[in-house]
């Protein structure tokens, strides 16, 4: 299941864990990003707190946790090449999955049509 | 500025939106911040080859002396700025300090000799407050226009001269500050061979009129790409350069600013026309006692950029405060975070350990000495 949030996220929903990245749009606006900071694995988050920063060449930019969750994976490539942000957002540039606290919270988010709504 | 009025267009905003450039308010226009390239790509493109800025937004204001007399117009402009003014060539140029009378600083500015006038290029935000100034306290010597039927591009790096050669043979006779008159596509320039990136290169004068069909031109040539606002962040940053509003004030003077050089023997203590601007006493007694702070390179050693307005501290727990970053971000040459700023005296040599607090942590950083990059002006 494929959900996107109002603040430019998407989520890749299996079972009850989530890889969370930003989208195509949000990439595309930040530019060329030159830094990535994520969570450190075992870190639990509150929907909406921030869970890592972008940084392109001329600022920072948080990246909010969708939802309540734990953080159980973080995707060092980005950290080591962060362009890859830019080049594959929504594939290899995933940020971080997420252990959800209550996957029927997801239902809540917008789908990708409504998404696509959204940034038109 | 009034955030409510409707933002302002240089003469070449149409050329910027059909080139795909990502439009932002600055300083009360309605400028590009980047083209379809990126931040990245264009400022690499500067430093390889040629990068076409649109600065039309800044002032260009002509000082005319009623007397006929050119020194009569670069004495009265002695009176506001701290620099040999008198000193300077026909057709030279060279950076100028407004001050106020607490030694701060009003603006940065350029200042031309054209032989009859002076010609002065301010900054867009200062550019209104600068020309009042400048008619109150030189209006009975000179008559001054501000220019609104012209436009301003830079071109800058290492092909700059080879692309303007094309249009103009002579430009390789120039050096860096000096100023010429010529036919760019049949239409009259002023050129100077100056700009803000640390590159050899050139600022353009061209009247409103002709300036997108000659900025098109340019733009043909296969080594030349548009750069935006944001490329010209970083290359001015890299190159330890002085953004007004961030890195100098009224709050700062030309020695806590490390601007030292802008202020010719001239003008110095024992000088000829020693002193004689606004904030002389504060500003001479720096010179000779020095600042409690000045204006350094850091550069952080993570690959965290340290932005402006981060704290810096002495110590690693942010104990005792050691001064305040100005600008910061990410240096695409140097391929590394790049900041410059305020410390404390005790704190200026190079190689100094800093901590810059971002986001709650102490990052270290190095006092490192200015610019970044090796600038390549052709002197």
């Amino acid at each position: 299941m494929l959900k996107f949030t109002d603040e430019h996220e998407w989520l890749k929903i299996e079972g009850d864990v989530a890889t969370v990245g930003i989208t195509a749009h949000a990439a595309e606006q930040l530019g060329d990003l030159v830094f990535v900071e994520l969570p450190e694995t075992g870190t639990s988050l509150d929907k909406g707190a921030t869970a890592a920063t972008v940084e392109s060449v001329k600022a920072a930019s948080d990246v909010y946790c969708p939802l309540d969750g734990e953080i159980i994976e973080s995707n060092q490539a980005i950290v080591d090449d962060p362009s890859l942000v830019n080049s594959d957002p929504q594939g290899a540039g995933w940020f971080f999955k997420l252990k959800l606290a209550d996957p029927s919270a997801a239902n809540a988010l917008l789908d990708e049509a409504a998404y696509k709504e959204l940034i038109a | 500025m009034d955030d409510h009025s409707p933002l302002k267009r240089t003469p070449l905003h149409a050329l910027h939106v059909s080139l795909g450039a990502r439009m932002v308010p600055f300083a009360g226009y309605d400028m590009p911040v980047q083209y379809a390239a990126g931040v990245l790509k264009e400022h690499l493109h500067t430093r390889a080859a040629a990068g076409l800025f649109d600065v039309s937004h800044m002032g260009q204001i002509i000082l005319r002396p009623k007397s006929g007399k050119i020194e009569d117009a670069a004495l009265a402009l002695e009176k506001l700025v701290p620099v040999d003014v008198l000193g300077l060539g026909e057709n030279r140029q060279r950076y100028g300090l407004f001050t106020n009378d607490q030694g701060g600083i009003l603006d940065d500015l350029m200042i031309a000799n054209r032989g009859d006038h002076l010609f002065l290029v301010v900054n867009a935000a200062c550019k209104d407050v600068d020309f009042a100034h400048l008619q109150d306290h030189l209006g009975a010597t000179c008559d001054l226009a501000l220019l609104d039927d012209r436009a301003l591009i830079a071109l800058q790096g290492p092909r700059a001269e080879c692309v303007l050669a094309e249009l103009w043979a002579d430009i390789a006779t120039m050096r860096f500050m000096d100023v010429a008159e010529a036919d760019l596509h049949d239409v009259p320039c002023i050129i100077s061979r100056s700009g803000y990136t640390g590159e050899d290169g050139f600022e353009i004068s061209i009247p409103a009129a002709s300036a997108e069909d000659v900025t098109r031109r340019i733009l043909e040539h296969p080594d030349v790409l548009p750069i935006g606002l944001g490329a010209r962040d970083s290359l001015r940053l890299e190159a330890g350069l002085c953004l007004y509003g961030n890195d100098i004030d009224t709050g700062t003077t030309p020695v806590e600013a490390a601007l030292e050089w802008a202020l010719q023997k001239a003008r110095r203590a024992s000088g000829a026309r020693e002193g004689g601007f606004p904030g002389a006493p504060i500003i001479l007694g720096q010179f000779a006692e020095g600042a409690g702070r000045r204006r350094v390179g850091l550069k952080p050693d993570g690959k965290a950029p340290v932005r402006g307005g981060a704290m810096l501290y002495a110590d690693a727990q942010g104990h005792t405060q050691a001064g305040v970053v100005t600008s910061g971000g990410f240096g695409p040459s140097v391929d590394h975070p790049v900041a410059m700023g305020y410390v404390a005296a005790p704190h200026i040599a190079n190689g100094t350990q800093l901590f810059a607090e971002v986001r709650g942590r102490y990052l270290p950083v190095t006092v490192s000495s200015l610019p970044f990059i090796t600038p390549t002006y052709k002197r």
